[in-house]
Parts: structure tokens; sequence; C-alpha cells
């Protein structure tokens, strides 16, 4: 008896968890505009009619341009960081590591009205450049912790082998240590690109009457209605994390399999 | 560049000298190059760092001590009028309470939730293990946002809920569930669940069946066991897992926003409507300066907690 109580309450709690993905996917199929589960034949309207909202189509286009060259930027500036944490010997080196990790213990809200101040004065609110440097800032943590990851955990034997048969830095982090941090490096990427694209916060404050990403037109949208498009949209979004998610584990399944 | 490796070298890389020990990368031998190499790797990420999180950050603590004049011009000052302001004035006392209230709401109810489903992924056997875990912190992965207009569609007048309750005819107008703080909460304990089960999986490490078993063995009763052994292992577990959806919730703007529907009053907000809307470019720095204050004591509290459980 009180088995069976323990089971329905954890099933209740998952329930609960995953309540809105559940919803959010039946109703996207409604043939209807309401928001309620409806017992009609589905239909795929609201995915049709994602197609032609040019709103959500230009926001998904800046959504994937700005997670890009933010995915680019920061392995380009991060992996660097990490190297040097990693394998140099220097003064102050636990503040800086903890200085490119603390954008994680400052809250959106507070970014994002700091970047507007900044942003407004040079006009970069409502431009590529600026979503990218904000979506810098926040995104860095995160590449720096998995790419530390991989560099500490991967045998530096090799890298001092071709130290001591002459070849320079350059060459033994391109020919050696990239190799085997590639893997983090990707994992590094992705999350990046994920955490750029589902922004909205910082997005928003620094939108003005500019470009805008996908997540702040769902927002703007959200405020002024809530219909089955925003349900289609949203499986479409759920669809392409869980797709990217099950690529990199599947990537990355394979380099243990690998390595035996 | 190339001539420079050839003459210089690595120490250790010296032909024939094969006594002495490789060097620890990099070589110790060119002082001036490591440093450079070292200059090079790090100036990129600083200046993004600078330009993406250190000047915003220090713009809204100078912004804070500017003024807002009369006409709605900035006033250039050094002054703390704007703090003044804030800490004057009911309304924004009220909503720093709300902000608080919110926050340990939302916290008490993740860990309650929580703490069972953590329990049951760490001690559970099947071998679908792996994906009760994933299952239980997807929910991460898909957007805020999304994950509000589920909440919309579940608790709003004419959400799932009410339209089955007005259905049945157990309620005759719909129940307010949305655009309130009820909604905001709801909606926000599910968005903020899957940080405090990480967090207490992570924090459960001295939980340890061969003491519950024990216990049992012992003559106690299973309520015994949980209040005796289980409750004080996983209490530094709960007590993380709280404070991190803390932290989250207070600071969190878009799930109370859109399913308060203008009618939370949080700092969150009151941030993004004077620096939007009212244009008060000093009030709304002086506002997040409080909640990077109240943010920062609780993460410092947090950091402290996590150690201390990782220290054992």
């Amino acid at each position: 008896m009180l088995k069976v109580l323990h089971r329905a309450m954890i099933v209740a709690i998952y329930l609960f968890l995953l309540a809105p993905i559940i919803v959010v996917f039946f109703i996207s199929f409604n043939s209807s505009n309401r928001l309620a589960l409806a017992f009609e034949p589905p239909s795929l309207q609201w995915y049709a009619n994602l197609l032609s909202n040019q709103g959500f189509i230009e926001g998904a286009r800046v959504s994937f341009i700005t997670a890009s060259i933010t995915a680019i930027v920061v392995l380009l500036i991060g992996v660097p960081v990490s190297l040097a944490v990693a394998r140099y010997r220097f003064k102050f080196k636990g503040a800086v590591e903890a200085l490119f990790i603390s954008p994680l213990v400052v809250p959106s809200v507070v970014l994002g009205l700091g970047l507007l101040l900044v942003f407004q004065p040079i006009g970069l609110t409502g431009t590529f450049a600026g979503i990218v440097i904000a979506h810098t800032g926040i995104t860095i943590p995160y590449v720096i912790r998995t790419t530390l990851m991989s560099l500490t955990t991967a045998d530096v034997s090799c890298e001092e082998a071709a130290k001591v048969l002459g070849a320079n830095s350059w060459t033994t982090f391109r020919r050696i240590t990239l190799p085997i941090i590639f893997p983090g490096l990707i994992a590094g990427a992705v999350m990046a690109f994920i955490i750029s694209f589902d922004e909205a916060v910082i997005s928003l404050f620094i939108a003005g009457s500019g470009r805008v990403t996908l997540p702040v037109e769902m927002f703007r949208y959200l405020q002024y209605r809530s219909d089955p498009e925003i349900a289609a949209l949203s499986v479409v979004l759920i669809l392409i994390s869980v797709i990217i998610v099950l690529v990199v584990e599947r990537a990355m399944g394979l380099r243990k399999v690998m390595n035996g | 560049m190339s001539a420079a490796k050839t003459t210089q070298g690595t120490p250790g890389a010296a032909p024939g000298d094969t006594s002495r020990p490789a060097p620890l990368l990099p070589g110790r031998g060119n002082r001036s190059r490591t440093r450079w190499e070292l200059l090079a790797l790090l100036i990129p990420g600083l200046i993004g760092l600078l330009l993406a999180f250190i000047l915003p950050v220090l713009a809204m603590f100078r912004m804070s001590l500017n003024e807002h004049g009369t006409a709605g011009a900035l006033v250039e000052t050094i002054s703390i009028a704007s703090y003044q302001a804030v800490l004057s004035d009911p309304f924004y006392w009220q909503v720093i309470w709300n902000t608080l209230v919110m926050g340990f709401g939302c916290a008490l109810a993740a860990v309650v939730l929580s703490y069972p489903l953590a329990l049951f992924l760490v001690r559970t056997t099947s071998k679908w293990k792996g994906v009760l875990i994933a299952l239980a912190i997807a929910p991460l992965l898909t957007s805020a946002v999304a994950r509000t207009f589920g909440w919309i569609a579940i608790l709003g007048d004419q959400g799932m809920i009410n339209s089955v309750l007005l259905a049945l005819g157990v309620v005759e107008t719909p129940l307010r569930m949305n655009n309130n703080m009820f909604g905001s909460t709801v909606a926000l304990v599910e968005i903020l669940m899957p940080y405090s089960i990480l967090a207490m999986i992570s924090g459960f490490g001295r939980l340890n069946p061969a003491l519950e078993e024990a216990a049992g063995s012992l003559g106690a009763s299973k309520f015994k066991v949980f209040t005796k052994v289980t409750l004080p292992l996983t209490l530094p577990g709960i007590f993380t897992g709280f404070l991190l959806v803390f932290v989250l919730a207070i600071s969190a703007f878009v799930t109370p926003r859109l399913m308060g529907g203008g009618r939370v009053f949080i700092l969150a907000t009151e941030i993004y409507n004077e620096a939007t809307q009212t244009l008060n470019w000093p009030l709304a720095s002086a506002l997040a300066m409080i909640l990077l204050v109240v943010f920062g004591l609780f993460i410092l509290l947090y950091q402290r907690a996590v150690k201390r459980i990782d220290q054992g």
C-alpha cells in the first residue's frame, strides 16, 4: 500500500514537471484557436501558420545567426583563457578564473540593464553586434568550464613529448591538445549556442526597436495574445533542442567507445 | 619566429642533454616568451569580458548615482537620491517584500516536490535510471518562454483546468489562477525544479543505503529511519537546492512578467518597467543594485554550503 502511494507520488511529480510540455504538444494540433485540450480532429494549421509568420521567421533567422556567431566567438576567446588557466603558471590565476565565471552570479535583468546603458549611447541596441556581445558574456563561463574540464582530465604526457621533440606552443596545441579536447569544445559550443538561442531577458532589454531574437518575438507575442501558434512554435523549438542534445550525446558516446 | 625557436628551443630538447628531466609545460627557459604567450591567450577573453560584463555592471552602478530630473532628463551627478527614492517609498518596500516572498514560496515548494523525486532517483536500481534522470532535468533544455506559455494554457481563464471545471459545472466563473502571484509561483516552481533536483542529487553523496538498512535491522521504524538517518544525511542537499531555487526565483523575469500579466510587482519587473517604459534609468539602476546585493548575499551562502558538502 505504502509502495503504491510512493509510486503514485513520483508519477504525479513527473506529471507536474512535464505538464507544460505535454499540454503544449497537444494544443499545437488543435484545429480551433482554443487553448484547452479540445477533442477535435487534429490539424496542422498552426504549423502552417508558422511558415507565414514573418515576425517568427525573422526572429528565428536573427537567433540562428547570433547564436552561431556567439558560439564561434566564445570558443575563440574562451579556449585560450582555459588553456592559460590549465597549462600556465601565473599570479592571480584563481582570481582570473573566478572573473570569467562571474557572469553566472549576476542576474540577467541586472546584466540586461547594464548592457542597455552601455549600448544605447553608441547605437548598439537592436543590432547583431550588440546581441553577440551580450551573449558572449553569459556563455563564456560555460565554454571555459567545459574546456577546463577536458584540459584537466586530458593526459599531458603527449603534450610534453611534443615539446621535448621541439614543437612550439602553437604546434603542440594544434597537433596534440586540440584533437584531445575537441569533444569538450564541441560540447561547450553547443551549450553556448543553445543558451544564446533561448536567451530572452538580456535580448529583451537591448532589443530597442531594432533586430529581435526569436524568444523576444515570442515574449512580445505572448504579452498580447496566446493561441496554438505559439504552441506549435514551442514544439518545434523543443524538438530542435532534443535533436541537438541527442546528436551531441551520440558523438560524445562514440568518443567513449573509441577510447575503450 | 622559427629562427627564435631553433636558437632558443625548449631546454629539455637540447640534443645530447638526456640527464635533465623534461620540463613542465611550458618551457621554463624562456620566461619572456611564456609571458607573451600568456598575454596573447588571456587578452581576447579579457576584452570580451570587459565589453560584455564588467563595463555594463560598472555603468549601471554609476547610473544609480545619477538623478532623474523633473523634466525626465538625466542629471549627471553623484548622489544617493535614487536609493533614497526607493527606500522611502512604501511601494518599493512592498516590491522587495513580494520578491522575497515569491522566492521563498518557490524555493519551499520546489524543495518539497524535488525531495521525493531526488531520493527516488538516487536510490532506484531501475535500468531506466538514466532516462528517468534525463526526464527530470530535460525541461532545462526547453525554452523558458515556451514552458511559461504551457502554464498559461493550463492555468489561464480559458485554459485547461478552467475549461474542465466550467464544463463540469464545478465553478461558474473561471478561477483566477493566472495574471497573479499564484500563477507566477506555480510556473516558476516547475521551471526551477530541475535545478533543485540536480542540486539534491549531487548533495546526497553521504546517503548510504547501508546506514538505513542498519537502522532498520536494529529495530527502528520506517518513520524513525527517515527522521534519524535519511533526513539528517540529506539536509545539506535540501539546503543547497533551496538556496539555488531562491536566488533563481528572485531574479526571474520572463515567467513573472508573462504569468503576472503586469499585475505582479517584483524587483525584476520593476527594473524592466523603469528601464524601458518610464525611462528612469537612475531608479532602475538603484533597484538593480539592490537586487544584485540580495542575490550576491544568497549566492555566497550557497557557495559556502556547497563547499561544506564537498568537504564532507
